[in-house]
């Protein structure tokens, strides 16, 4: 295999496992700090998608646009955790499964009727809709580099939120015991709130991002939503560093499964066993590689709890 | 007890209520209800009494699906091979990924046993010689012998409800022996159990394979049922259906999963099928979430519990 | 074969009224991902049938619509609730291959029609040939033919295949490389539905192939020129689609990155015809969008059964009659497409024009003709199909 190939592929994991990443970290802070499970989390994702698609045809301008559809994202999300999610925090995980299952079914119908069956046109800005030359000559989808360059972006900022700021050391003590935390005086409804937002608008730029070369279309939550848990049960609950190492982990391992295992099993395999085998190893890879993290280390990579 | 005979006599009754409204396709509708009752039922064995939450309980379904209909692709017909085999291989599945999964705990055993039934459902998408991911249709349904034709509804509705009879039994005898006290105790405290002697380990285990194997029996029912088998019922999603049963139902409850799975399929059937609603009902998903919510609010203890008596 | 229309002669002569009324079973894609497709035919259907007045061939007309939602095993129990529930006595609708192919045993059982205004698969019309199954879309293979006829006579010295794991896609590569008759350097199956096609575009820049034939229909297509034209390969590799993976569904997603891609297609927006015309213009003025040949598929499929059910008068129970009907009626009847005939496997054999997607005399973004690729081309698997 060509280096161009290898470094195309390489490039198509990074960006993958960043967009995972938006998704990831606010799964794992809902999950570590509130103890929930939130299957919505990829309702969250579809909502902020389409509400950028929508704010895009309204102004017309991608960037305008992306700013509002994450406010407006983690105002739905806020309104969600007050009205709804708020009483699940002392249920049993299982209720917990059902009610934000029931979430999902409620969104998904919500934006079908709003918008309709059919997948809506969301496009990368003007300026960025054509490849790019990069040193060694190779070509890349100029969107696909800026993706790579907001994740990065939303890493650091996050990075710093959580360690060198109050609010951070206060999303951590409650991520890491959430009983002393309340007992030391934090208000802890409105932490959860702003938890529950933050991780809303990590969503929708994850969904506004991908929306371009992804399409917008009712259920596209539910697939990448499986992901994400992978990433967090692989990174360790309630753990932002984990979910970026976690999601770069999933990233790599499926781009690359699903670019080098058939070519490898070519080379090795006749063709009939080679077309069957591949695409289907290279799928499981993602779930080989968790449980081979969780035989060596049950809590995750980087546990927040102690 | 009284009720439960009023329920079997309601049971045996239904058919023939339906053909005398004329309103025979709710034959096959309520068969596949009971179906998804023994699945769900095998899945709260292991998650309600167990205190097991196993995301991937589909693998057991699907995988007694699929040798019942590779079997009957292949010309063995006959029920009497296929079930037994299909609740065999089952149970072989749920002993190996049950051996692996039990050492670890809380919601990391819930993603391994998910990614175990991912695996097998990529493993089955990849079989191109058995449909792949276009699926495989079944020739025919199993045969039982002794003039039965199961293709006819009444027969295979009877055969099942029969099936599902038997299983339901078991299941009750078994939450009310020994086993199914020191598995409950597992469930409330662990420590505690493996304190006072019990191998904890082995029950776990024991009652993993018994769930799989009742599993496995409702997936070989179910390919019979639609006479045709795809990966899609190996998918999370479809793990995830029958917990929400479960979960619906009432957890631990003994009527959990058969009152879950019940009132999940008459939901969709109600709304998807509903004249009333016209072109709307392909928002049927809707009314059902909402009704979900409805019972998450105000029927914490699911279906089943809210029509159980008190606990003192 | 004999069996069927013997049992068919007996059940007609116990039952041999005509129908007061079509009762049409519609099971389709009607959400999800692929779901926009399955609404374009949807809408082509209906505005047929609100054209004729709510009745197709004199019969007053009520369709019951089931989504499947892609889902196989949801289409065989819709199937099951069409026939056994709601007492269909025709059934149409299907728009995807595995679908079809799940619930078309239980069609079989119901014993009524099945007209096809999409999915047409191989294993249905060759040896599996059956009375009760009419095609009004193409057969699996057409558009795919065409196009590898189209490739054949632009001179590429070979191809580069892309298409999803499901019947049609098999279908698709199939009756191209027949089309073709050239060297393929690959052939790629990707995932049903699968969003992402980095890794397999990088795999195509790295070949760089002659030419690549992609057949990726619906949201997939979408994804996938998306994604061809930002990676730069849209300016590297020539692309040549089937028409369905480049019609309106996908342009009004899509938008420019689409000028100047080639397709083949049975049916063109600007077909020079008055059937056409009118269909077109009434499709504009009732859905405010242009159609897709979707639409047109829809819109033909209830033309057909109306010219069929008016020429057998209503007997639609009566197996040979409709049959025969139904073989008759695209010469009774004046489809946007043009001029077809059925073959005795119940497919259609019909022209496939070449189409660029341009701007038209109001900026708009559609699919031009520009020549006809191949005449009178059928269903190469007819030959199987042992039906008289």
């Amino acid at each position: 295999m060509s280096t161009i190939l290898f470094l195309e592929q390489a490039l198509n994991s990074l960006q993958f496992g960043l967009m995972l990443f938006l998704l990831a970290a606010g799964l794992t802070l809902v999950f570590g700090i509130m103890d929930m499970i939130n299957l919505a989390h990829g309702s969250l994702y579809m909502i902020g998608a389409y509400l950028m698609a929508e704010l895009v045809t309204q102004t017309g301008s991608f960037w305008v646009a992306l700013p509002l559809a994450l406010v407006a994202t983690a105002l739905v999300g806020a309104a969600l955790e007050v009205s709804l999610l708020r009483t699940l925090y002392e249920r049993d995980h299982l209720t917990q499964v059902l009610a934000t299952f029931a979430i999902i079914l409620i969104a998904n119908e919500a934006v079908r009727m709003i918008w309709g069956p059919q997948s809506i046109m969301l496009n990368a800005p003007a300026g960025l809709t054509g490849p790019v030359q990069l040193p060694g000559g190779m070509q890349y989808a100029s969107y696909r580099l800026a993706i790579i360059g907001v994740g990065v972006l939303v890493a650091l900022v996050l990075y710093f939120l959580v360690t060198k700021t109050r609010v951070g050391m206060l999303v951590r003590a409650g991520a890491s015991n959430r009983e002393m935390a309340v007992a030391m005086g934090v208000n802890i409804r409105r932490l959860f709130t702003a938890v529950f937002a933050l991780g809303a608008a990590l969503c929708a730029l994850a969904g506004a991002m991908l929306g371009p070369i992804l399409a917008v279309q009712v259920g596209m939550g539910e697939n990448i939503l499986i992901l994400a848990f992978v990433v967090i049960v692989i990174g360790g609950i309630g753990s932002i560093r984990g979910a970026f190492v976690g999601s770069l982990l999933v990233g790599l391992v499926d781009t690359m499964g699903r670019a080098l295992l058939p070519i490898a099993f070519a080379k090795m395999f006749p063709p009939q066993v080679a077309s069957n085998l591949g695409p289907a190893l290279s799928s499981i890879m993602i779930y080989v590689l968790m449980a081979a993290v969780l035989f060596l280390r049950p809590q995750g990579l980087f546990p927040a709890r102690g | 007890m009284k009720k439960i005979v009023i329920l079997a006599i309601v049971a045996c009754a239904f058919p023939l209520a339906m053909h005398a409204l004329d309103q025979g396709f709710y034959i096959s509708f309520a068969t596949r209800v009971l179906i998804y009752a023994m699945a769900a039922a095998s899945l709260n064995l292991v998650l309600g009494y167990g205190g097991m939450v196993s995301f991937g309980h589909a693998a057991f379904f699907g995988a007694g699906a699929y040798i019942v209909g590779i079997l009957t692709f292949e010309g063995v017909t006959s029920a009497w091979l296929t079930w037994p085999a299909a609740v065999a291989v089952a149970a072989l599945a749920a002993l190996v990924i049950g051996a692996l999964s039990l050492r670890t705990r809380g919601v990391y055993f819930i993603m391994i046993t998910l990614a175990f039934a991912q695996m097998m459902y990529y493993i089955f998408v990849s079989m191109k010689a058995y449909g792949g991911d276009d699926g495989l249709s079944l020739p025919r349904r199993s045969s039982l012998g002794f003039g039965v034709d199961l293709r006819n509804d009444f027969a295979w509705y009877y055969v099942v409800l029969f099936l599902l009879m038997i299983i339901l039994y078991l299941l009750h005898r078994l939450v009310h022996s020994r086993f199914g006290r020191v598995i409950e105790a597992i469930r409330e405290n662990e420590t505690r159990a493996a304190a006072i002697g019990y191998p904890v380990y082995r029950y776990q285990l024991a009652c993993f394979v018994i769930s799989g194997a009742i599993a496995g029996l409702a997936g070989a029912l179910i390919a019979n049922q639609t006479s045709y088998v795809s990966p899609a019922i190996l998918h999370w999603v479809q793990s995830g259906t029958l917990m929400i049963m479960v979960i619906l139902g009432g957890v631990g409850r003994f009527w959990g999963g058969p009152a879950g799975a019940a009132v999940l399929l008459t939901l969709e059937e109600v709304f998807s099928g509903s004249k009333l609603l016209g072109p709307y009902a392909l928002h049927w998903q809707l009314p059902v979430g909402v009704i979900l919510l409805a019972v998450v609010l105000f029927a914490p203890r699911g279906i089943a519990g809210a029509f159980a008596k008190r606990p003192q | 074969m004999r069996m069927i229309w013997a049992a068919a002669a007996a059940a007609f002569a116990v039952n041999a009224q005509a129908a007061n009324e079509l009762k049409i079973g519609y099971l389709s894609t009607l959400s999800g991902p692929a779901g926009a497709i399955g609404v374009e035919v949807r809408d082509g259907f209906n505005l047929a049938i609100k054209m004729a007045g709510n009745k197709l061939g004199g019969l007053p007309t009520e369709v019951i619509f089931a989504d499947d939602t892609l889902n196989p095993e949801m289409g065989k129990q819709l199937a099951e609730r069409l026939l056994k529930r709601d007492r269909v006595n025709l059934m149409t609708g299907v728009i995807f291959s595995n679908v079809m192919l799940a619930a078309w045993p239980t069609i079989q059982e119901g014993k009524v029609f099945y007209i096809a205004p999409n999915s047409t698969p191989t294993r249905i019309t060759g040896e599996g040939c059956n009375p009760y199954f009419v095609s009004a879309s193409w057969p699996n293979e057409g558009h795919h033919e065409a196009a590898g006829h189209y490739a054949k006579s632009k001179g590429y010295k070979s191809m580069y295949l892309i298409a999803p794991n499901y019947p049609a896609g098999k279908d698709a590569t199939t009756g191209f490389k027949r089309g073709f008759g050239g060297a393929i350097s690959a052939e790629v199956y990707t995932k049903l539905n699968q969003l992402d096609y980095s890794a397999e575009l990088a795999q195509i820049r790295a070949a760089k192939p002659a030419a690549l034939y992609a057949f990726l229909p619906g949201g997939m297509g979408i994804n996938f020129i998306k994604q061809f034209v930002a990676g730069g390969l849209s300016a590297e590799v020539p692309l040549v689609v089937p028409g369905f993976a480049a019609d309106q569904d996908i342009i009004r997603a899509v938008g420019e990155p689409m000028l100047g891609i080639f397709d083949t297609s049975h049916w063109a927006v600007d077909l020079d015809n008055d059937a056409n015309r009118k269909f077109v213009a009434a499709f504009e003025k009732e859905y405010k969008r242009i159609p897709s040949l979707f639409a047109e598929q829809g819109y033909t499929t209830a033309l057909l059964i109306d010219a069929a059910v008016r020429s057998a008068k209503g007997r639609i129970e009566d197996v040979p009659a409709f049959h025969k009907a139904l073989m008759a009626a695209p010469g009774r009847m004046k489809s946007p497409r043009g001029d077809f005939k059925m073959a005795h496997n119940g497919t259609p054999v019909q022209d496939y024009y070449l189409r660029v997607v341009a701007k038209d005399s109001q900026g708009r973004l559609v699919n031009k003709k520009i020549g006809t690729v191949v005449s009178g081309l059928g269903d190469f698997w007819a030959k199987d199909c042992k039906m008289k």
